[in-house]
């Protein structure tokens, strides 16, 4: 132990504190700590001891909040985070930049060729539409796995589960346009996205804050393939425009190459981007539920006495049943990602109490939802399709319930945030759990109709 | 005693590179010699000589070169540029006519009561 543990331990915690100062940029710190080092050993060649020189120093470099704020005026720009994408100079992680640029653009271009292939063989249109996330997912899970260094074992279980479910989906012999195929591709892409997870999470899948961090990854991707999408859609349209004008056919080329190899291609291109700006921007997805919260609680307010008055729960239109689903998805969602990005430790406020109006709002309609469907079951017998539906509505029922119970107790102060923030995500395994059992045992069970 | 702080921060660009035109220097340097200078009296709160830094650096009256100290610490060193020659003798200029107009209004002698009443 140095003769100087102790003070080099204070350097150490007035240094982490100074890093959190966004206007203060690492090299900037390196530059105060100097000065701090040297001020330090110019007080202790006075006589004063370790602790006494810290503190002169510490006095004298000035209070932080005003010196971080010269720090702002000086540097505006910092406050905008820049997303530097290839940093330079080593990362300390061995792997260079660039390296993971090539792994990124190999995945993508493969990514696409794999559906442009699917386009070309499995000519049938449901068989592709089963296979179309397993041409993409396994991909996205090859760059985590490459990413998290997963370890032989869990990159083997994903490998063995990837082949089961091509297996199951493409050897089961579902009637054609029958609803338990529809139902298998519907669910089969939850099943390949926690398999994305379980490699996003470096196979700690039983830690709720990876899978905090998941679900966290999930909002920020969809809003940067989004945009991605958003920004491809206009290049396309410009093009297309472009070959109009001087009259040749632009269809083809689109169709047959570009959308199949550029969609899925972007996906890994954002999945990328959302992995390289983690520590750089703000997340976006928790700042949009800030501002949807309220309104879908207004909307909720506003479709309730509407779907009560409606009356003749029997005859409710099957589309409608599947709109109120999205809307309970969304609503889950918003909860979500509001606790993902809450800071656990402050007090409940407003916004909580307006999150538990959402929620209960969400479980008066679910409850509405589900007489709906309880009438329509007694009414005209089982099928496939009622079943998956009744099954997704008990989950979300006991998700939404439980969520309630708690953060009530936690507004009344009886429980921590915690409580309420492992809830949401120790239960996301049981959606996966419901897709496989929809995927892989409700067609035997319904005769593949 | 003690310097204003207003006072302070209104000679701090001109003493900088005032310091620097002596040779290339380091933060902590520089504000040893600030003291030195003023014998104690031009107390700064360190921390804000960086952002001051930074700014001449942005306005190109400074460049800057990380070094290693004796320690072995990373260490940025400024030193002044041409402009910040010229930018230096213009302030210089500013404080010369500000020093004299004070030395002047300080150094005449009080003027007779008589004159205030005729001005009345």
């Amino acid at each position: 132990m140095t003769p100087h543990a102790e003070l080099e331990a204070q350097i150490d915690r007035w240094r982490g504190y100074v890093q959190r100062r966004q206007a203060i940029s690492p090299a900037d710190v390196e530059e105060l700590e100097d000065h701090l080092r040297e001020q330090i050993a110019d007080r202790q060649a006075t006589g004063l001891d370790d602790e006494e020189a810290f503190l002169v120093a510490i006095k004298r470099l000035g209070n932080l909040d005003a010196v971080s704020h010269e720090f702002a005026r000086e540097h505006s720009e910092r406050l905008w985070k820049q997303l530097v994408l290839v940093p330079e100079g080593p990362d300390g992680a061995g792997t260079s930049p660039w390296r993971e640029l090539a792994v990124v653009l190999t995945l993508a271009v493969g990514a696409g060729l794999a559906v442009k292939a699917g386009l070309a063989w499995i000519g049938d249109g449901d068989a592709l539409m089963r296979s179309l996330g397993l041409l993409v997912f396994p991909f996205l899970a090859a760059y985590f796995a490459w990413k998290r260094r997963l370890t032989g074992a869990v990159a083997a279980t994903l490998c063995i589960a990837f082949v089961v479910l091509a297996v199951v989906l493409n050897v089961y012999p579902f009637a054609k346009d029958g609803a338990t195929q529809m139902l298998a591709a519907l669910h089969a892409p939850v099943i390949l996205w926690l398999l994305v997870g379980v490699a996003y999470v470096g196979g700690r899948w039983r830690s709720d804050k990876r899978r905090m961090d998941f679900v966290r990854f999930t909002g920020e991707l969809a809003i940067y393939y989004t945009l991605l999408a958003l920004g491809g859609a206009v290049l396309i349209a410009l093009t297309s425009a472009t070959f109009q004008a001087i009259g040749a056919d632009f269809e083809p080329v689109l169709e047959g190459w570009i959308l199949p190899l550029a969609m899925p291609g972007a996906l890994l291109v954002a999945t990328w981007l959302v992995e390289a700006k983690q520590q750089v921007v703000e997340n976006i997805a928790p700042v949009l539920t800030r501002v949807f919260t309220p309104l879908t609680v207004v909307m909720l307010l506003v479709l309730l006495p509407v779907l009560a008055t409606a009356g003749g729960l029997v005859d409710v239109d099957r589309n409608l049943l599947i709109l109120m689903d999205a809307i309970l998805v969304l609503v889950l969602c918003l909860l979500l990602y509001s606790i993902s990005a809450r800071d656990s430790v402050t007090v409940p406020g407003l916004f909580d109490a307006l999150q538990l109006v959402l929620v209960v709002a969400a479980l008066a309609l679910d409850a509405v939802m589900l007489t709906a469907m309880v009438t329509r079951i007694a009414e005209f017998g089982y099928s496939p399709n009622k079943v998956a539906a009744l099954g997704l509505n008990i989950l979300l029922l006991v998700h939404l319930l439980r969520a309630a119970w708690l953060a009530f107790g936690f507004l009344r102060g009886r429980r921590p945030f915690a409580a309420v923030e492992r809830w949401q995500t120790g239960y996301l395994p049981v959606y996966g759990a419901w897709a496989a059992l929809v995927v892989l045992a409700f067609p035997p069970i319904f005769g593949f109709a | 005693m003690r310097i204003d702080k207003d006072l302070v921060a209104a000679s701090a660009t001109p003493l900088v590179l005032g310091i620097l035109t002596e040779g290339d220097l380091y933060g902590y340097a520089i504000l040893k010699r600030v003291g030195e200078l003023s014998g104690g009296g031009m107390q700064w709160t360190d921390g804000m000589l960086y952002p001051l830094l930074h700014r001449l650096e942005r306005l190109g009256y400074v460049s800057s070169l990380w070094g290693t100290s004796d320690a072995g610490r990373r260490r940025k060193h400024y030193a002044i540029t041409p402009a910040g020659r010229e930018a230096l003798a213009d302030r210089q200029e500013q404080w010369a006519v500000v020093a004299d107009a004070l030395r002047q209004v300080w150094q005449s002698p009080p003027r007779p009561a008589a004159a205030v009443e005729g001005w009345a």
